[in-house]
């Protein structure tokens, strides 16, 4: 078995973080492979039972990343999703999920440079976290 | 604006005293109709009713120690789009505070309905009160409010109130626009009588009763209430944290958890029409299942059960206003209200909300502001 690498759903806005995982691609700035890019049209998107399921499925941390505010295309998602998050942090906690595994980041289109550092810091501070214990439990 | 008068109690029967008073409220033609709990004729079930002829409310039972459901749900039914008639509907203390929760909802209107809140000394769960009541559910409904008044407490043999209630902060209605009330008075010979808002006084008004008054007495009274409530709530909240406080013991929680969503069905603020979990989204393909099942090694069916019940928190856990009746509704008798009243009491502290608080306050996931909680994105705004 290799090292462990943990398992990041990243619930990115198509208008921004996308397009910045996009640049840090063809730029050729690493990060880290295990991440799962889930593509949405804003963050306003973005469920808290997204989040859930993620985490129920295994995955070892969430990131939400959308426009910063006042660039959001539909106004106002990424404030809902803050919002979100906000409560998100205070639920998952109490069943066990540290609060570092759920994250919100604003990433503009052209910071590419900041999506790839983003996702270089999250593994690493996931990595000490180790994974959850979800792995060994049924919960479906 | 408050004011106060008093009901008499003829023959210490408290409960033809308000048989007599609703009977007069709805005679005085003020309004058209009155929602309000009775023994149903076949059965001695009392259940929500919407009476309109005085002469049809000889049932009437608000001090039945047991509420089937949560009638906040049935003022919703009758409010959600404007009504020409007046209506005045009895309900309990966390009935009121889950329809405040509805009307921010906008699933119901606070314009032509007085809100009458009564004092509340807790309920037992439906099954319970069926044993307990017997044959004879008014004699049953003053046996309760004798064994509290006199000391001897809620229990009786080896049942009593619902934890819901044990936990309950808000015995006494506060945002009715009218409370009758008993917690602290001396009810062998009166009831109290409170108008808070202008519609409750313009109500009052009519009736033509004697001055009374809040007395010290029923202040203490209702301290010692709360008090009693908020150390078994806190209680509570410690050992329902401790009991789920990871996956496992989660899972062991909601063991027996068989997802017939009957919780919220039964909950008054689970407000969405048409709840996802019973949508096509979780119709699953079967070969899903089997993926699941190879990819795991072992999955339980039904699937989605922690998912289900997180799922739920995250939607209204800020709008808890914990009545326990997802628990009253369970048929395996799993916690529920435990679980959900423990992660609101974190959830609107978070955003300094209490649900069924005020209809001012803004629910929290509805509305947002542009510079906040800037700390979950490392300082940014
Ligand atoms: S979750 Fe349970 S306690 Fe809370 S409002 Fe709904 S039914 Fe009442
Ligand atoms: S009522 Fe009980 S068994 Fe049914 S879904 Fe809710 S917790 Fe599960
Ligand atoms: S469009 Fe990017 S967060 Fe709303």
């Amino acid at each position: 078995m290799g090292e462990y690498e943990p398992t990041i759903i990243a619930f990115v806005c198509n208008w921004c973080t996308y397009t910045a995982a996009d640049l840090a691609g063809t730029s050729r700035l690493a990060y880290p492979s295990n991440t799962r890019l889930i593509r949405m049209m804003c963050t306003g998107m973005v469920d808290p039972k997204y989040v859930i399921k993620a985490f129920l499925e295994g995955a070892d941390a969430v990131l939400i990343s959308g426009c910063h505010p006042g660039d959001c295309h539909y106004i106002n998602g990424n404030f809902k999703a803050r919002r979100r998050v906000k409560l998100l942090k205070e639920i998952l906690p109490h069943f066990g999920f540290d609060k570092r595994r759920i994250r919100l980041a604003w990433i503009g289109a052209s910071e590419g440079v900041d999506f790839a550092k983003t996702m270089r810091e999250m593994a690493a501070e996931i990595k000490e976290l180790g994974p959850t214990e979800v792995r060994e439990q049924m919960v479906l | 604006m408050a004011k106060t008068v008093k009901i008499e109690v003829k023959e210490q029967n408290l409960l033809a005293t308000l048989q007599k008073f609703f009977k007069t409220l709805l005679q005085n033609g003020d309004i058209d109709a009155l929602l309000v709990p009775q023994h149903l004729p076949m059965k001695n079930s009392v259940m929500p009713t919407l009476v309109a002829d005085p002469e049809k409310i000889d049932g009437v039972d608000p001090l039945a120690p047991v509420f089937p459901m949560n009638s906040a749900k049935v003022v919703s039914k009758l409010t959600r789009r404007p009504l020409d008639e007046k209506i005045a509907v009895v309900l309990r203390p966390c009935e009121i505070r889950a329809f405040i929760e509805l009307v921010k909802l906008k699933q119901g209107e606070t314009e032509n309905v007085v809100l009458i809140g009564m004092d509340c000394y807790g309920a037992y769960g439906n099954v319970d009160y069926t044993r307990f009541a017997g044959d004879d559910g008014s004699d049953a409904s003053l046996r309760f409010y004798e064994n509290v008044v006199s000391g001897k407490g809620t229990a009786w043999e080896d049942i009593d109130i619902s934890p819901a209630c044990k936990a309950c902060e808000h015995p006494v209605p506060e945002h009715a626009d009218m409370v009758i009330g008993f917690v602290g008075v001396d009810t062998k010979d009166q009831l109290l009588l409170k108008a808070i808002t202008a519609s409750g006084e313009n109500l009052l008004e009519k009736l033509g009763l004697p001055e009374g008054e809040e007395t010290e007495d029923r202040k203490k009274a209702i301290e010692n209430l709360v008090s009693e409530r908020i150390s078994y709530r806190d209680k509570m909240f410690d050992e329902t944290s401790e009991a789920t406080s990871d996956i496992k013991k989660l899972t062991a929680y909601l063991g027996n958890c068989v997802n017939c969503y009957n919780c919220r069905v039964a909950c008054p603020v689970c407000y969405c029409k048409e709840c996802v979990f019973v949508t096509d989204v979780f119709d699953h393909e079967p070969s899903q299942y089997l993926k699941w099942a190879k990819r795991k090694g072992i999955i339980k069916m039904p699937t989605d059960t922690i998912f289900y019940h997180m799922t739920r928190l995250a939607h209204m856990s800020t709008a808890c206003i914990g009545c326990g009746q997802c628990s009253n509704a369970c048929p395996n008798d799993i916690p529920v209200m435990e679980i959900f009243r423990t992660i609101a009491s974190y959830t609107q502290k978070a955003f300094d909300y209490e649900a069924g608080r005020s209809l001012e306050d803004e629910p929290p996931l509805s509305v947002f502001r542009e510079v906040e909680y800037n700390e979950l994105t490392g300082g940014k705004d």
